[in-house]
């Protein structure tokens, strides 16, 4: 009986050697933080160089979203503007954190080819650069958030504190995701397409314009959906409520599955990464 | 202290899919086809270029070894492997000593940066800290020869001034081993012998360099041996005079 190609591939390609170099790929990459820091933050130097007011593009075309999108859906879902508001920045601030994290990570090497073939480097250098990146770019939107709590008389507290773990647990599942999805997409160029559509959608299914109270029947959508957990993991703390025990397990169980399946594709498919790119 | 540099190669093979537009799609994977082959990443039935076939080489501190061969004869990718940049199919690959790439310039640069953004950057990826390469900055700029280009986008360098750049930083970090493909060429002659008493100075001390190129003259004046490529073997080895009349007469039969 012929087995699938894939499961032969990932048992044959599955030793402790590679393995090893696999997490110590990822393990040197990490210590290279000036380099892959350095390319960030050249990322977004070079998008807004010769702009005046530079990144802060970011921060201004983010408040215009919310307050348009605030305005609008507020009123068309009836909703109190000073909770809803705040509730709604803080998911777009985060949605776009992680939807970024997804599909500039779902690029990472294939937008890294140039290097990739001119210096060896840890090959995740490139997916933590993606990460760092984007870091910047939230740090830059959450201005938003604060302003607008500020405007509305919101106190978030000591709770607020609870918001820095949360944030450190989603970008390592964003490491996890620029590894896996980065690698397939390396070899085969539909999977940041996929990514793309499965994001866009995600984004409507996932409770940023609505509240998970607006969904009769508490419906397997919400609980199945991963990124709901990760979305709720921060914004809960940054409106001044601690996360339910069920969203820390939930994104627990995605971080240990994801980093598995990643660290497993990883490990069989890694060094032939500079052929496919 | 310094180890000594040497370079071991035991009949690595290097072997490229080709995927084609078609095959790079996910179809093909996920459905068999109806023949009941096994069509996946990385089947038979995904067309293989070897690029490098049973290649055995043994290189030793102070070599300064040229590698001659026609277009696609594995030159470049031999360079790869040497870097670390692909990992062999079959074969082991032994390198002792860092190793300082300079292949195409035109890749791994950032256009949009200044000279000096390039030169911390390209320093910080052969695994200079910050710091050193602060304290290299000077020398660096002084060996270009760029001055206030170094201030100046990459891109409005010329091939040449970009060539001066990379090689001043991948020189400054005194690596054991230096690969140089082809690029090197594009430097003016001033700026080529310059980058030859350097390459001198640094085969004293002991290290290897690795030349890819089609200039008979630069091979000429820069590598003490040659090695012949031809799709992907290796041909012969032997003194460069020697072997690059073995190319010529190859090449017009």
């Amino acid at each position: 009986m012929s087995r699938l190609p894939l499961a032969a591939q990932l048992q044959a390609g599955l030793t402790a050697h590679s393995f090893r170099r696999a997490v110590g790929d990822i393990w040197h990459g990490c210590q290279r933080y000036t380099l892959w820091g350095t390319m960030g933050l050249q990322d977004i130097r070079q998008r807004y160089r010769r702009s005046v007011i530079g990144p802060f593009w970011l921060t201004i075309s983010m408040g215009i979203m919310v307050a348009a999108l605030g305005l609008l859906y507020g009123s068309i879902l009836k909703q109190k503007m000073d909770d809803y508001l705040p509730y709604l920045c803080a998911g777009f601030v985060i949605w776009g954190l992680i939807s970024s994290l997804v599909l500039e990570g779902a690029r990472a090497f294939i937008v890294g080819e140039g290097l990739i073939k001119q210096l060896a480097a840890p090959l995740s250098i490139h997916v933590y650069r993606v990460a760092w990146s984007n870091l910047i770019i939230f740090f830059h939107n959450i201005w938003i958030l604060f302003l607008v709590a500020l405007w509305y008389g919101k106190n978030a507290g000591w709770i607020l504190l609870l918001s820095i773990p949360a944030l450190a647990l989603v970008v390592v599942n964003g490491v996890w995701m620029g590894l896996l999805f980065g690698l397939l997409s390396a070899r085969f160029r539909d999977i940041p397409q996929i990514v793309a559509s499965v994001v866009q959608v995600m984004f409507f299914m996932t409770p940023i314009i609505w509240k998970p109270d607006m969904l009769p029947g508490r419906a397997l959508i919400l609980h199945l959906n991963p990124f709901y957990y990760l979305v709720e993991v921060i914004r809960a703390p940054l409106l001044g409520h601690v996360p339910d025990a069920r969203v820390w397990i939930g994104v627990l169980l995605i971080t240990v599955a994801g980093w598995g399946v990643a660290l497993l594709f990883y490990t069989v498919y890694r060094w032939r990464l500079a052929y496919w790119v | 202290m310094r180890a000594v540099a040497s370079i071991a190669l035991r009949k690595v093979s290097v072997a490229f899919p080709i995927y084609d537009a078609s095959s790079r799609s996910l179809k093909k994977s996920l459905l068999p086809g109806t023949t009941g082959g096994r069509i996946g990443i990385g089947a038979d039935h995904v067309p293989i270029v070897k690029a490098l076939d049973d290649v055995t080489l043994s290189l030793q501190h102070g070599d300064r070894v040229g590698l001659v061969g026609h277009n696609g004869a594995g030159k470049t990718t031999l360079l790869r492997v040497l870097a670390g940049i692909y990992e062999p199919g079959a074969g082991t690959v032994e390198v002792q000593g860092q190793v300082a790439p300079l292949f195409d310039i035109a890749l791994g640069m950032d256009p949009e940066a200044t000279g000096y953004d390039n030169i911390f950057l390209r320093g910080l990826f052969l695994g200079l800290t910050r710091k050193q390469v602060r304290a290299r900055v000077d020398e660096i700029s002084e060996f270009t020869e760029l001055g206030d280009f170094l201030n100046l986008p990459i891109r409005t360098y010329s091939t040449g001034m970009r060539m001066r750049l990379a090689f001043a930083v991948s020189t400054s970090i005194e690596p054991d081993i230096l690969l140089l493909d082809e690029g090197i060429g594009t430097g003016d002659a001033a700026f080529l012998e310059k980058a030859n008493r350097r390459l001198a100075k640094f085969t004293d001390k002991a290290g290897i360099i690795v030349l890819a190129s089609h200039s008979d003259a630069l091979i000429k004046t820069m590598c003490k041996s040659t090695v012949l490529f031809e799709r992907g073997q290796v041909i012969a080895v032997g003194e460069t005079s020697h072997i690059l009349e073995v190319y010529r007469d190859r090449s017009h039969k």
